[in-house]
């Protein structure tokens, strides 16, 4: 098969999306019959997806059929804008980090689109729903085969559109629409920090005579900057922090990460696609693109991988107490992608990598998972109104055991070899680079066992137990209203849950796969070596990812502390899992007295250590105190000098105005009486004798006569 | 010996008294007859300048002019005055005040 044919027609991969949501998008805008079907709207979605999926098979199959130097591959197809030296292309980079990337996103993007038609089947805007999900996929897709920093900001800002659009799906109920935008504003803080990168990074390429965007030139010229300082700090240290404060916003690392838990207001595919398969991953894209950059700048690697270990546990401390089966997951996400960002942060680029990919697995499998679980209990999310749904939803289950099994990072499953990579690469770290990433593997040791507890916490309280055996726990002004996802259609008759349709539980079954076996892509040397196993994950992305590592291909000796560290982390998140498993199940007594014990300590976790009303008060509250002192200088002094002036001209004006009217009118109306008043008086003269006449006319005569004697 | 200033006399005489019926009249005919006695009037001092300025022939046709001019302006203004008759019944000019502003 001639793979060339799909390098060239690359450009089908982000078009197939784009087609599918402007024929969806003008069929829903205006209201044409065809939309009303809905066979037709999830077949052109999905349709397009499928498409886009087996293009990017086709270019993945192409690139690993060329030597690894040669895997990369610009697509030219136009030029999009050139100001000055300023000069962006629209361009595709293929190269083996896009490929695993269009891959995920085509292919998790496709299982999730398929999940939707039966999960999406009641709600009467459902073309509306394939509309968005289209786009973000056209967005997403664009930020990560764009091969220049403009295009990757386009997709950037377009999947954080599609996410507001997506979070506020149901935005008839104010909650969902707050959350919305909270998305939003907390993403648009981010994405101002991202802006003063990109900036600070052209103009300093300029100002050395290498000013480009692409990829490509600034990983060629980025050397020439490295020893450049500005305010004394180097400055390729600032630019992958500004960058990497954006990617805080968009991927939810502390302290930006608030908006993901409320953007489970959206609909629960659109949690398992966007803020957790795909768009929360953008920023560990960013970082792996511009892996260059932040290898010159090793102080912005320790930030990141400070912020992401801190969140992985911040984030695993908070999923302890939540009782919304999707609001446990998000804080899972945002620890999961803390573990990328330690990665990443430690320069184990391909380790970060691989872990958002087994994340993209496991993670979109527990929300499918849970959004069946929702379904299935007739939209309802608070676990503590569950259990025992084992034996009504028994594909569900075991899929969704499969997938919490691998976030946990059990031996075999794909969390354990992504999530170890990750951990071993920060404790070697400790000793290659500084001993400050002792102490972040041990916060991140700590999240795995947090995350392997919390993991099966919710597990036993969703499917093991008796259904709504612990229902009584739920206080009164909760239970009355409870958490809806969907809106409107309680009237099913039975209330027993029931398993999803086929689309769902296919999508689960293929996830929930993909989460068992994904982990042997990558299979580190110290276990590979043994069967004459390479990690191909790790050598598929090193023409990309070359410059980082440090050590790599000096995997001929295996320390033993490797093993036993496996060893260790193993035990540990079986050892957290059992507990989770036992405290939820056999001995509800324990955590009931931890939290009698530790009231405070609870009441911190269950309120997500009041984050969201520190920053209320602290940001949201001085921000609106900004506002009023500005609408009120706008109301008193801006309004008070235009109306000072107002004031100024009507005076003038009521004086000109006196002016016309007395004297010119005056002017006028007098000449005006005059010429009456001597008509009138002249009329008197015409009185019509003859005689009178005559008698003027002889004293005409007399007056001349005696004026001539005299 | 009679000379120019007699004449002259005469004739002032003639055009004051004729002047003054003008002014003085209320009815029509008397004005007309006035206005008879100013035109001879007139007619006389051509006469009289003529013969003692060695222009008698002048003299005389100008004041055949004026006799003649106050023979149609007599026939004109009685055609006037029984016209007026005729539409006001009276003759007395101070009724007629038809045309008055």
């Amino acid at each position: 098969m001639n793979t060339q044919f799909f390098i060239d027609y690359a450009w089908i991969i982000p078009l197939a999306p784009l087609v599918g949501f402007l024929i969806n998008g003008i069929g829903t805008f205006l209201k044409l019959p065809y939309v009303r079907s809905k066979t037709v709207v999830h077949t052109i979605a999905c349709g397009a997806l499928l498409l886009s999926f087996i293009f990017a098979v086709g270019v993945f199959l192409h690139l690993s059929s060329l030597e690894p130097e040669a895997r990369s591959i610009t697509r030219y197809l136009y030029t999009w804008l050139q100001v000055g030296s300023l000069k962006a292309d629209a361009a595709f980079l293929l190269d083996p980090l896009s490929s695993v990337m269009m891959l995920i996103i085509t292919g998790v993007g496709f299982l999730i689109h398929v999940y939707s038609i039966g999960y999406m089947a009641d709600d009467p805007s459902y073309s509306r729903f394939f509309t968005y999900l289209n786009l973000f996929c056209f967005a997403m897709l664009l930020l990560v085969m764009g091969d220049n920093l403009l295009m990757l900001f386009i997709g950037w800002e377009g999947v954080g559109l599609c996410s507001y659009l997506l979070i506020g799906f149901w935005f008839k109920e104010k909650a969902n629409a707050q959350a919305g935008m909270k998305a939003f504003v907390v993403n648009r803080i981010g994405d101002f920090a991202f802006l003063l990168g990109m900036f600070l990074l052209f103009w300093t390429m300029y100002d050395y005579g290498h000013a480009s965007v692409t990829f490509k030139e600034i990983g060629q010229h980025v050397g020439l900057i490295k020893d450049v300082e500005v305010g004394g700090w180097p400055v390729l240290v600032l630019v992958g922090i500004l960058l990497f404060i954006g990617a805080t916003g968009k991927s939810a690392q502390v302290p930006l990460y608030v908006w993901l838990p409320d953007a489970m207001a959206g609909p629960t595919p659109v949690s398992g696609l966007i803020h957790a398969a795909t768009m929360v991953t953008a920023g560990i894209y960013m970082i792996g693109r511009l892996n260059f950059v932040y290898t010159l700048a090793p102080e912005a690697l320790v930030v990141v991988a400070t912020v992401g270990a801190v969140t992985a546990l911040f984030a695993a401390t908070i999923g302890f107490a939540q009782n919304d089966i999707k609001k446990v997951l998000a804080y899972s996400t945002v620890s999961q992608l803390g573990y990328m960002f330690l990665g990443m942060g430690t320069g184990a680029y391909a380790a970060g990598i691989f872990h958002l990919m087994t994340h993209a697995f496991f993670k979109a499998c527990l929300f499918l998972g849970s959004g069946s679980v929702i379904l299935g209990m007739h939209h309802e999310q608070d676990m503590r109104k569950m259990g025992g749904l084992k034996k009504y939803m028994p594909v569900t289950y075991w899929t969704f055991l499969l997938a919490t099994i691998a976030i946990a990072g059990i031996f075999p499953f794909s969390g354990f070899f992504s999530k170890d990579e990750i951990l071993w690469k920060a404790f070697e770290a400790g000793g290659h680079i500084s001993s400050w990433y002792y102490v972040l593997w041990g916060l991140g040791i700590a999240g795995a066992m947090g995350t392997a507890f919390y993991m099966f916490r919710a597990v036993s309280m969703t499917f093991y137990g008796e259904l709504g055996a612990r229902a009584h726990e739920v206080p009164a002004e909760e239970a009355s209203h409870g958490h809806d996802d969907d809106h409107g259609h309680h009237g099913h008759g039975d209330h027993t849950p029931h398993e999803s349709p086929k689309t769902m539980t296919f999508a689960l079954s293929v996830l929930a796969l993909l989460s068992v076996v994904g982990g042997f892509l990558g299979i580190p040397y110290a276990l590979g070596h043994f069967f004459h196993v390479p990690n191909f994950f790790e050598h598929w992305l090193e023409p990309v990812l070359n410059h980082g590592g440090g050590h790599h291909g000096g995997h001929h000796s295996v320390p033993p502390i490797e093993y036993g560290l496996m060893i260790f982390s193993v035990a540990i998140a079986l050892t957290a899992s059992y507990l989770g498993y036992l405290f939820y199940t056999k001995r509800q007594d324990l955590p009931k007295k931890f939290v009698a014990k530790f009231p405070k300590l609870h009441a911190l976790a269950l309120n997500k250590y009041y984050v969201d009303e520190i920053y209320q008060a602290l940001v949201v509250n001085n921000l609106l105190r900004l506002n009023n002192f500005l609408s009120a200088f706008d109301a008193k002094v801006v309004d008070g000098a235009v109306n000072a002036v107002g004031s100024v001209v009507r005076v003038y004006s009521r004086v000109m105005g006196f002016w016309d009217a007395t004297f010119v009118d005056g002017l006028v109306n007098g000449v005006a009486q005059l010429v009456r008043q001597l008509g009138r008086a002249l009329r008197k003269t015409q009185t019509g004798r003859i005689q009178n006449y005559l008698y003027v006319a002889m004293l005409g005569v007399v007056i001349l006569m005696i004026w001539r004697m005299l | 010996m009679i000379s120019i200033q007699h004449y002259l006399l005469v004739s002032a005489a003639i055009f004051v008294l004729g002047l003054l019926t003008v002014a003085t009249r209320r009815n029509a005919l008397g004005i007309l007859l006035g206005t008879e006695l100013v035109l001879n009037a007139a007619a006389l001092n051509m006469v009289i300048f003529g013969r003692y300025s060695n222009h008698m022939a002048e003299g005389s046709i100008y004041a055949l002019f004026v006799i003649v001019l106050a023979a149609a302006e007599a026939a004109v203004a009685l055609a006037v005055g029984l016209m007026i008759y005729r539409n006001f019944k009276t003759i007395d000019t101070v009724e007629v005040d038809d045309l008055k502003g």
